[in-house]
């Protein structure tokens, strides 16, 4: 039973056993009087390797749909890549004044990559199942397990031809960083510094990112049913692929609150990419007032998506059997 | 399906189908799909509102992008700026106009449809029953469209009346207007007949999926539903012309936007006219071809 909820398509023996025996160590090691936070952290990362692992196994399983998979989702990032080269023949940059030029917006976009092939790859296959395990009442099993319910459905599958997409995020922020350093005027250059900070805020993007999808998922427990969940969370995230500027006018300075304040989603790619794209220093006061609001926002909505889906599953009543 | 020669015996030579007949079975199938469709037009309304949030992005983009342009050139508002034709309202206008061409053309699930039938052997339901496939198809698809705007109608006219600014020159003249619902139909008949026969590949290959997202992925960006296609540097420009994939979005745009010339309209319908009936015989051949070669997989 157990094994069937954690490797819902196929019943590979192998892997289920693992899985098996991972859980069941991990159990054990609940038991003991160590079960200390970093005990606790270590058994967690086991079993999110397990998962991760036995996804990877799935993949390779299905190598040639695997391939597919990576070239179209690259083909994608192509094109988009096509229509800004195409854009920046007609402008040299994005807002008047706004500082995004050809490369600074390039490594906009290498950022908006990054993060969407991580929320691909970790959230939206899992997501999608949870809506699915609400609808048929799967979850029985899931909270039946000796782990945290929210982790459990969370992480169990990883789609790794998804991470194609960060590859090319990889090589497109590379030649931007290149065309950045070595530019006459005034160049950027990498720093420590900025890059740990940049490496912070897009783990803070993902958070952000990461709680929207799992609020929505958590819905269908009172919808029953979400078949339009994904386009949903595109049409919302589909404001975050964008410098926050372009929103600066009369008519949209509503919806640069609604998505800074209330949905934060501008400040998942907006903070990391500007972080990357100018010096730190100077930055105008507005700036570091972001940044702080980003840690804020990543603590507030992780907080509230765990609020979230504790009340799901308090409303949820088993379907079928 | 509600045809009254259904029960004939073949050994039977078959009385003359009237065109009465049809016309009631075709009826019959019209009233089904719509009744099928109007079951969750809550869920549909919303949906369709929701589909013009990235337009709203886009809008906001291309106006950064007519702004930066504007002040690099002489630091003061213009609005004679044209990016490949278009300047700013006429921008907007153009993405409005290609989700009104997108709701003809495009035909969510066509292709796997045939592709799923054919694979589980549900195709042979048409080659015993008096029912054409094709023809049963594109019954479907204009009740589901035609549900579609009765539902959809209400969002698109809230947007176009919220944007009515944007078009700046009005309506265009009657002859304009015939050209542009002229090529709404024939685009809606070229998106059909175009997925229809990817469908049929499935006759071959079974599995069409990761053809269809090959075809989705030149669609999104070459019919001109991302940009209008005159914004393409000459050197592939001119290929991208030649492909039928600009009846789907752009051509119908840029007839409404009076971007096609007087003189060149007929000419250009006449060539849109030739596109959508060489792939009405691609899709008839291809089926008339698969049958043949169809051994009834599955059930």
């Amino acid at each position: 039973m157990g094994a069937e909820l954690l490797i819902p398509n196929r019943s590979q023996a192998d892997d289920s056993r693992r899985l098996t025996g991972t859980l069941a160590a991990s159990r054990a090691a609940e038991k003991t009087p160590a079960g200390s936070w970093a005990a606790e952290t270590r058994r967690y990362l086991r079993v999110f390797l397990t998962f991760a692992r036995n996804s990877l196994i799935r993949d390779m399983t299905f190598r040639a749909d695997f391939l597919f998979h990576c070239i179209s989702s690259v083909a994608w990032t192509l094109m988009n890549v096509g229509f800004y080269l195409l854009v920046f023949r007609f402008t040299m940059m994005i807002g008047p004044d706004t500082g995004w030029g050809r490369d600074e917006f390039f490594l906009f976009l290498a950022t908006v990559w990054f993060i969407n092939s991580l929320v691909q790859a970790f959230f939206i296959p899992n997501a999608n199942e949870f809506s699915e395990l609400i609808r048929t009442g799967g979850l029985d099993f899931a909270l039946l397990k000796p782990i945290d319910t929210q982790f459990l459905i969370s992480f169990r599958r990883v789609e790794w031809s998804s991470l194609s997409n960060f590859a090319v995020g990889l090589l497109i922020a590379g030649i931007s960083l290149h065309g950045l350093a070595t530019r006459a005027e005034s160049p950027v250059y990498l720093t420590p510094l900025t890059l740990s900070l940049y490496l912070f805020f897009v783990g803070c993007g993902v958070a952000i990112m990461y709680s929207l999808m799992i609020s929505l998922a958590a819905t269908s427990v009172w919808l029953g049913r979400n078949q339009s969940l994904y386009d949903f969370w595109f049409y919302i995230t589909n404001f975050s692929r964008y410098p926050m500027e372009i929103y600066n006018t009369p008519w949209g300075r509503p919806l640069l609150g609604l998505f800074t304040f209330v949905i934060p989603v501008l400040v998942v790619v907006n903070v990391p990419a500007r972080i990357l794209a100018r010096p730190l220093n100077p930055r105008a006061d507005w700036e570091w007032q972001l940044a702080v609001w980003a840690v804020i926002a990543t603590g507030l909505c992780l907080i509230a998506s765990r609020w979230v889906f504790r009340q799901s599953l308090k409303s949820y009543r088993s379907a079928s059997s | 399906m509600g045809d009254p020669h259904s029960a004939t015996f073949a050994s039977e030579p078959l009385p003359p189908v009237g065109i009465g007949d049809r016309v009631r079975t075709w009826w019959v199938i019209i009233r089904t799909a719509l009744a099928e469709r109007m079951a969750y037009r809550g869920d549909f309304a919303l949906g369709t509102l929701m589909r013009f949030l990235p337009i709203i992005t886009q809008i906001f983009l291309w106006g950064a992008i007519f702004d930066a342009v504007q002040t690099a050139d002489q630091g003061g508002a213009d609005s004679s700026l044209r990016i490949g034709g278009y300047n700013f309202p006429e921008m907007v206008a153009y993405f409005l106009l290609t989700m009104v061409a997108r709701a003809f053309s495009s035909m969510p699930g066509l292709a796997t449809g045939i592709a799923n039938q054919v694979r589980q052997g549900e195709i042979k339901k048409y080659l015993i029953q008096p029912i054409d496939l094709v023809g049963f198809l594109l019954l479907t698809r204009i009740a589901h469209k035609l549900a579609y705007y009765t539902v959809a109608i209400g969002p698109f006219a809230l947007v176009f009346f919220l944007c009515r600014g944007y078009f700046t020159d009005g309506l265009p003249p009657a002859h304009v207007l015939i050209a542009f619902v002229g090529s709404l139909v024939m685009g809606f008949l070229i998106g059909f007949f175009l997925e229809a026969a990817i469908g049929m590949i499935s006759f071959w290959t079974l599995e069409i999926n990761s053809l269809l997202l090959i075809f989705m992925l030149f669609s999104f960006f070459l019919s001109g539903h991302m940009f209008p296609l005159t914004l393409l540097p000459d050197s592939i420009g001119w290929l991208v012309n030649l492909l039928p994939l600009k009846y789907l979005a752009f051509f119908p745009a840029a007839i409404f936007l009076r971007k096609i010339p007087d003189e060149e309209l007929a000419g250009e319908l006449i060539l849109e006219a030739a596109w959508l009936a060489f792939f009405i015989i691609a899709c008839r051949w291809m089926y008339a071809r698969g049958v043949r070669r169809y051994s009834g997989y599955g059930g």
